[in-house]
């Protein structure tokens, strides 16, 4: 009877050699492509790098300020203006001026590159139902899968820094809006999209026209999803040599510097609602003549 | 701004919804009925062996129940829906033959649509609504604007330009649904319960700049309604649909006068007679001698009003005359009385 008792097992030297082949192929393969490989995403590093020269070099007013020209223009609101404002200033008193502005590149870069590959996926997937049908089971697995697991082959194959911590957030960050875009063209009224058929319209003229402006506000809402995950993801990419806020609270949980832990993790909260009330807004804008809510 | 018009013709169409239509078209015209294909083949029969002929510049009724196959039937004519047999020839042309670029070309500046629910861009202007078919074919934007603008005026929006759909009440929007639909400048004009959706008094001030426009206009017009009394008062020629299958063809008297069936028959049941029966639908020929001081009425009088000009004048019978005067025949108040009661007038 000891069978029912101890699961059934394949050999553990058949388990091995398959981990080790695996693992040995990756190796090899990092080995005899690692200079390619590092050269193909030197461009995104160059990228990544001018962002976060450009957003720590600059005057600081100069930053409070275009982040709040950006929050009137998406949300038109004072209030929001002058929560962005108050929340920058506390930042910048509690010392962590320089950290917050890491991060904050980061976020922003991440999200613009997910935003320009997600859309375009999202709408394919909704135009091939075959392509969306394996994109949606990726995506679940993404979605699920604990981060700290794909981190590994990414840093197998890119080793520590930049570039893999922007991946592994892009990584993370990206399934809201792929999903979102594609709910957000399906949710399309099937009696507008019929009189754009019945005018006459060629596939693109739907598509620019009457489809993605419609879907825009569901989009949106992706949007703002992306970033909060983006956010949330800062801790975990400081792991593999990301800087900024994420790692001060690294840093605090290694050492037990709890005020340090609390400091920074407030900034990451004050960031993540500046955002989030600069995205909101601006996509309650966008539905304030596109008829339903999906949000 | 008048286009010469198009005629219409419906030949053998059928319409089976399902997984495998083409398998039971056979069937279908050996005489299966819709429910038998539904209860034992899972499939639904939408339109049944349908044949009419939609003449140039006339409004053309589809009535018919919820459910009896009337959006189907619309929607084959810009072949929104393709059908599972049949064919469909918009002067002498075959919609059904055309690929996918002549389709889109026929589309864009044969026919246009006005939808039961609008179905305009809510986020576009009144303006960029009803230029969206000039923006689709390329008409260049000044004189797409300059139409727009004219259409627009046309339809009593004047000032709403600038509006958002969600702004406009139900009548207004589909004010905007018709000089979209009147911009494309285009020979047929489909309307799928274009008024169903809006409050009774709206509906007919609707139908009063309909038959305005296109006393002037003379398009090809598909008119779908489940209202008779629309019907009546639109149509040239009037399509009964149940089931799928057409019932009745004719004008309003036809309707009225000769019911096909028991459907029809309960359709007609509460409608105004007076106000849609013509006298000449009920009037004998001319006896030998004229009664003398008779009143006249003009050919294609309503009872309603005949009976009124009757009773002022104090007479039994009246003349009916064409448009120069010269008379066509008689008709009395008994006729009128036998007319307006019964719902089978020979
Ligand atoms: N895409 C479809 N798939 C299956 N059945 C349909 C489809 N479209 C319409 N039908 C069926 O065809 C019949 C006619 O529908 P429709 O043309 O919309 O009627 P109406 O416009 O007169 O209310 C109905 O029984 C409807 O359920
Ligand atoms: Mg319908």
């Amino acid at each position: 009877m000891d069978w029912l008792f101890k699961f059934p097992q394949i050999d553990p030297d058949i388990l091995l050699s398959v981990k080790r082949a695996i693992d040995g192929s990756l190796k090899t393969l990092t080995r005899n492509y690692g200079q390619s490989i590092e050269n193909f995403f030197y461009p995104l590093q160059q990228v990544l790098i001018f962002f976060e020269r450009v957003i720590s070099n600059a005057p600081w007013p100069l930053v409070v300020l275009a982040l709040a020209a950006i929050a009137w223009f998406a949300a038109r609101s004072v209030k929001v203006v002058v929560a962005v404002i108050l929340m920058l200033l506390a930042i910048g008193l509690m010392g962590l001026w320089p950290d917050a502005m890491k991060t904050i590149s980061l976020v922003l870069t991440a999200t613009l590159f997910s935003i320009a590959i997600g859309i375009p996926l999202g709408i394919l997937m909704n135009r091939y139902k075959r392509v969306g049908a394996i994109m949606q089971t990726v995506l679940d697995v993404m979605q699920t899968m604990p981060p700290f697991v794909y981190l590994i082959p990414v840093v197998m194959l890119l080793g520590i820094g930049r570039v893999p911590g922007f991946i592994a957030v892009v990584i993370y960050a990206i399934p809201p809006i792929i999903r979102l875009t594609d709910l957000g063209i399906r949710l399309v009224d099937k009696e507008v999209l019929e009189a754009a058929d019945a005018y006459g319209c060629s596939r693109s003229q739907k598509l620019w026209k009457v489809q993605m402006p419609l879907a825009m506000p569901t989009i949106m809402a992706g949007i703002n999803q992306t970033i909060m995950m983006a956010l949330g993801m800062v801790v975990i990419a400081s792991m593999i040599g990301v800087q900024g806020l994420g790692l001060n609270v690294l840093q605090a949980i290694a050492n037990q510097y709890f005020t340090q832990g609390i400091f920074n993790g407030f900034a990451i909260v004050g960031i993540a609602i500046i955002f989030d009330r600069i995205s909101q807004a601006y996509g309650h804008r966008l539905q304030k003549h596109r008829g339903a809510r999906h949000d | 701004m008048t286009k010469s018009s198009t005629s219409i013709e419906i030949r053998d169409l059928y319409k089976i919804f399902g997984s495998a239509p083409e398998r039971f078209v056979s069937a279908v015209k050996n005489g299966m009925s819709k429910t038998e294909l539904g209860k034992t083949h899972g499939h639904i029969l939408g339109l049944n062996n349908i044949n009419i002929t939609m003449p140039a510049g006339k409004i053309q009724v589809v009535m018919g129940l919820s459910g009896s196959g009337k959006s189907t039937l619309i929607r084959h004519i810009n072949r929104l829906i393709e059908p599972t047999s049949g064919s469909i020839l918009i002067d002498g042309r075959n919609v059904l033959e055309m690929n996918e670029l002549e389709l889109r070309e026929f589309r864009r500046n044969n026919t246009a649509m006005v939808f039961q629910r609008f179905a305009l861009l809510p986020h576009r202007t009144v303006i960029d609504n009803v230029t969206f078919g000039l923006e689709i074919r390329g008409v260049e934007k000044g004189r797409a604007r300059e139409t727009g603008m004219r259409w627009i005026e046309r339809v009593g929006l004047h000032g709403f330009e600038n509006r958002y759909p969600d702004e406009l009440s139900g009548g207004m929007q589909q004010r905007v649904g018709l000089a979209r639909a009147l911009s494309n400048d285009a020979s047929i004009l489909l309307m799928d319960e274009a008024y169903s959706a809006l409050d009774p008094l709206i509906r007919t001030d609707m139908q009063t700049m309909l038959l305005d426009l296109q006393k002037e206009l003379k398009k090809t017009i598909v008119f779908i309604t489940h209202d008779l009394d629309e019907a009546l008062r639109l149509g040239d020629n009037i399509v009964i649909l149940r089931d799928g299958s057409i019932i009745q063809q004719g004008d309003a008297q036809d309707i009225l006068l000769r019911p096909a069936d028991d459907y029809i028959r309960r359709f007609i049941k509460d409608v105004n007679r007076a106000r849609f029966i013509k006298v000449d639908a009920v009037m004998e020929a001319m006896p030998k001698q004229a009664p003398k001081s008779a009143p006249r009425l003009r050919s294609g009088t309503s009872l309603e009003v005949a009976a009124v000009e009757l009773s002022k004048a104090g007479q039994d019978s009246a003349l009916v005359t064409d448009a120069a005067g010269a008379p066509l025949g008689i008709v009395s108040l008994r006729q009128i009385t036998a007319a307006l009661a019964s719902e089978d007038v020979g």
